[in-house]
């Protein structure tokens, strides 16, 4: 029974087996060999990266920037998965609705109009300079703080979303328990609902987390030329300078260190009160 | 007593009003760049600028006569309808297998099923383009269709397993014992009941691919250009405002499918 339940899984199971884990397999393959044709074994290219602070420069501006997209996205996102889950079920669809619709629009749709908000003649410099804020206008394209901006712009919902979910099976129970016992709304948010929510607040991290290190589109418009980060070291080692070998170890390191730090994230959920209403 | 419960109130209010703010920002930074952009793409005259000088429809018409826009446009919607069709299949047919999997099993199958969602894309489909060098293959838009099924299937996966986990099994029992056999009672019983989240997630599979730039840097060959690839060197190129247009007609449709999505499948309530 077990095993003709587990007959309609195979024809994925395959196809990632073919198009999923043999690629990476491959890739693995090439980052450790001295040619492009996958033969002589050896480490180079590892060393070439890791001892090169160009390269390994890159991969701490990646992580720093996707931990400070994930922060702004946390700082935003928490309070309104807070007021959606009090909201009634009619204003929560509409907020849902409208935390959804930026991530369904095209991701180089988003980031575009953004090039015209954040451009030297764009929107915010022409209020800034309305309102004589600044003589001259801002740099807010192709710098990190616009980078971050527009990131957490986009993964927004993916943070909002988890903790929403964890936060609507919460016991309301326990939040009013909290203020018989004396507890203010601030102290019960943080010692009540923000620990017991912390589940939603690490699946909606590690979310927004993947998501932002590897934003091709967002980083190279908004980052401009100047700000390289791996996905964009990665594509121009591998179609600029057609040096597939170094591609495929910067590939594997950047895929290690993104998996790396979900991984951290992962385990901070064994510490996380585990009370959610069944 | 009575400070007491005006201090509670002070508290309450403050804490209702904060969030409330924020949240309040959030949405604008939200909505407004789609706003921003449908507004820029009415001008009539050739800079980008916010307010726009002018009202005009003249760049939508331009859209007409560009041929390799509409040539992408055309290659994206081709792609994005297989993968689609590919996932719903696919997805469905898995989600079926893992919800009635020992645990371990749907444990381990859903995990590789969502891995393509947690590494980057980027990485993968550069790993595909190498993976089928080897294999003496170039790129094409099967293996492009492909490679977007690998990143899109989860969202069909996803939604179709919430979808399950609802289902009264004795249903299925019921129907089992009034004599119908496994396809029928798919057919008739199980496909009605998660049709929604199917749905829900065939939607999220089609937006996805319809998006992707990551995997068709890599699986496109030199004849397919996709919407969002063309759209991205345009940007980086020489922008004009016939780009806005674009982003008009997408941001305009996105919404109506969305609407159309949330009508038919519930979206916001399958995506919690």
């Amino acid at each position: 029974m077990a095993g003709r339940d587990l007959r309609l899984v195979l024809p994925l199971a395959a196809l990632f087996a073919v198009f999923f884990v043999a690629p990476l397999c491959v890739l693995v393959a090439l980052s450790l060999s001295t040619g492009a044709g996958l033969h002589g074994w050896t480490l180079a290219h590892y060393i070439k990266f890791f001892t090169d602070s160009f390269n390994y420069s890159i991969l701490w501006s990646t992580i720093l920037l996707g931990v400070k997209a994930t922060l702004l996205c946390l700082v935003f996102g928490y309070p309104i998965a807070w007021i959606a889950s009090r909201a009634s079920a009619r204003w929560q669809a509409v907020l849902l609705f409208l935390v959804i619709l930026p991530i369904m629009t095209s991701v180089v749709v988003r980031t575009f109009s953004w090039i015209v908000i954040l451009g030297r003649q764009g929107l915010l410099n022409q209020i800034a300079l309305g309102l004589h804020l600044t003589s001259e206008p801002l740099r807010l394209l192709f710098t990190e703080p616009g980078v971050v901006m527009v990131l957490a712009q986009v993964q927004m919902p993916l943070m909002v979303l988890p903790i929403l979910t964890v936060m609507s099976k919460l016991d309301p129970n326990l939040a009013d328990a909290s203020r018989a016992l004396g507890a203010g709304e601030w102290r019960t948010l943080w010692r009540v609902t923000l620990p017991l929510s912390l589940p939603g607040v690490i699946a909606g991290a590690i979310l927004t987390y993947s998501a932002s290190v590897t934003a091709f589109v967002t980083q190279t418009l908004i980052g401009g030329a100047r700000l390289v980060y791996m996905p964009l070291h990665i594509y121009q080692q591998a179609i600029g300078a057609n040096n597939w070998p170094f591609a495929a170890a910067i590939s594997v390191t950047f895929m290690f260190a993104v998996l790396a730090v979900v991984a951290l994230l992962d385990m901070l959920t064994r510490f996380a009160p585990g009370y959610v209403k069944p | 007593m009575s400070s007491r419960s005006a201090s509670l109130d002070w508290e309450s209010l403050s804490l209702r009003f904060t969030f409330a703010v924020i949240t309040g920002i959030a949405i604008v930074f939200l909505i407004a760049p789609s706003l921003i952009v449908i507004l820029t793409s009415l001008t009539a005259s050739a800079s980008l600028r916010f307010p726009p000088a002018g009202l005009s429809l003249r760049w939508y018409a331009a859209l007409l006569n560009s041929d390799q826009m509409l040539a992408a446009a055309w290659t994206s919607l081709i792609v994005a309808f297989w993968t689609t069709i590919i996932c719903a299949i696919l997805g469905t047919a898995a989600a079926l297998a893992l919800s009635r999997a020992k645990p371990v099993w749907a444990r381990s199958f859903d995990l590789l099923f969502m891995s393509p969602l947690l590494l980057p894309a980027l990485a993968f489909g550069f790993a595909a383009l190498v993976f089928i060098y080897q294999l003496g293959l170039r790129p094409s838009i099967g293996l492009l269709i492909l490679g977007h099924v690998i990143v899109c299937v989860a969202f069909v996966l996803r939604t179709t397993l919430a979808a399950l986990t609802q289902l009264d099994p004795a249903l299925l029992d019921a129907s089992a014992s009034l004599g119908a056999d496994q396809l029928m009672t798919f057919r008739r019983v199980t496909l009605p009941l998660i049709g929604r989240g199917v749905g829900a997630g065939s939607f999220l599979a089609f937006m996805a691919s319809f998006d992707n730039v990551p995997v068709s840097l890599f699986l496109a060959d030199e004849r397919t250009e996709v919407l969002p690839i063309h759209l991205w060197q345009q940007i980086e190129t020489n922008l004009d405002v016939r780009t806005a247009a674009v982003s008009g007609v997408i941001v305009v449709l996105t919404l109506v499918l969305m609407v159309l999505a949330e009508r038919f499948a519930g979206l916001t309530s399958q995506m919690r």
